[in-house]
């Protein structure tokens, strides 16, 4: 039963939902119903108003690094610094979360994400669209089990949020699990999917 | 990892030279205006050299840490490092360091020449670089406090020099005390000592302070 005010709102209460290996969960609602509050609380960065969330059966308040060594959260503002080029970008965000990914790992990683020839400029220079696959490139390089995404298919091109639903997709087939918040509907082949939508 | 943190935030500063190079010319600055307002009494400029360096050196010090989280906290990539199976204990001391490094250590080297302006003598300079060295990671730990709680918050910048300088007062008096104990020719060293374990106390408390600061700045 999990609860979340902020302010003087109630934002939700007597939520309770279950993520199994394997599993996709596309959050949904109107704006300010709450999904990004939800997915902070998922990811640890917000205390829930009530209720607990439970990583096989720890409470995450209490496991601390040890969840955060299973998950992997993108918000809709991405973590990519302005000054950094992409490849920088790439390989100090994952190096802080713990893998280390070498120069030619990570040009191909970029590669992949449609960065060709790209991969030395500065993120400032580059299109919102690209700065979004720049974050996202980290997907094709940690291990971590749960991922909370946040409106990341916005400012994408159709290519883009192809090559992203690809990357999902393969992730669950190996036993992972994401949760979405997104309006664009996900239509994955691979994994079961449960949909949740807030209601305000 | 902790070099990850470390390698970025030089490479950032690196890229923003501009900003690390501004606190050091107002350090220079400041100190200087002294001996060119007050002429060239040699006597009162030695009085007062070691108060007017180390609070010169507060000040520039107040300048480079608003920029400590708030930049990392606008583009996301702070609640990332939070997200970070690593404790933000060492990440905190990481940041801290590189900010270290990269606005202090300047002001410590050049603070020697500076002080040559007041006239003093070459072992008192040598104990103004001692006391500077010891003392200037003080300011940063502490100062990393007030940047973790008033981060997001407009104005900042004034509040951190509101709650942060009142906390410097001990690192202030010990570090021109050294200085102004070299002067009269008596020993630095009790000074020197009680800065130095001043640095040891932050060094424990200050980053798990700035942490838990941080944590609530970001809920």
């Amino acid at each position: 039963m999990l609860g979340c005010v902020r302010g003087d709102r109630r934002l939700f209460s007597d939520l309770n939902f279950s993520l199994r290996p394997g599993e996709l969960m596309q959050l949904t609602g109107l704006n300010g119903s709450g999904k990004t509050s939800l997915l902070r609380m998922i990811c640890g960065l917000l205390a829930p108003a009530e209720g607990q969330i439970l990583w096989q059966g720890g409470n995450i308040r209490s496991l601390g690094e040890e969840y955060f060594l299973s998950i992997t959260y993108i918000g809709h503002r991405n973590g990519v610094k302005d000054e950094l080029t992409a490849m920088e970008n790439l390989r100090v965000a994952s190096g802080l979360g713990g893998v280390e990914v070498s120069r030619a790992q990570a040009a191909d990683v970029l590669d992949k994400m449609g960065l060709a020839g790209r991969e030395t400029l500065p993120a400032r220079l580059l299109s919102e669209g690209q700065r979004r696959r720049v974050a996202l490139a980290r997907l094709m390089v940690c291990t971590t089990a749960l991922w909370l995404l946040d409106e990341v298919l916005t400012s994408l091109d159709t290519a883009a949020v192809t090559l992203v639903k690809r990357v999902i997709e393969e992730h669950l087939s190996n036993g992972g699990m994401a949760i979405i918040a997104t309006h664009q509907e996900l239509n994955l082949s691979a994994g079961s999917f449960q949909r949740l939508e807030l209601a305000s | 990892m902790l070099r990850w943190v470390v390698w970025r935030d030089l490479i950032l500063a690196w890229r923003r030279r501009a900003d690390v190079l501004s606190t050091l010319f107002f350090f220079v600055i400041v100190v200087s205006l002294f001996p060119l307002g007050i002429g060239p009494e040699t006597q009162l400029l030695r009085s007062i050299a070691p108060g007017v360096v180390w609070v010169a050196a507060l000040l520039a010090s107040m300048l480079s840490l608003g920029r400590l989280f708030a930049n990392d906290h606008q583009d996301g990539t702070l609640e990332q490092m939070l997200l970070t199976p690593q404790p933000v204990y060492l990440i905190v001391l990481g940041k801290v360091f590189a900010q270290w490094l990269v606005s202090e250590v300047p002001l410590v080297l050049i603070a020697p020449l500076l002080g040559v302006q007041f006239g003093l003598s070459q072992d008192t300079l040598l104990v103004l670089f001692a006391s500077l060295l010891i003392g200037t990671p003080i300011l940063s730990l502490i100062g990393s406090i007030g940047a973790a709680l008033t981060l997001g918050l407009r104005g900042g910048g004034v509040l951190i020099s509101l709650l942060v300088l009142p906390l410097y007062i001990p690192v202030l008096i010990f570090g021109a005390g050294a200085v102004d104990a070299s002067i009269i020719g008596t020993s630095p060293l009790a000074n020197v000592e009680l800065l130095a374990a001043f640095l040891v106390v932050t060094l424990v408390f200050a980053p798990w302070a700035t942490s838990a600061g941080l944590r609530i700045s970001l809920e």
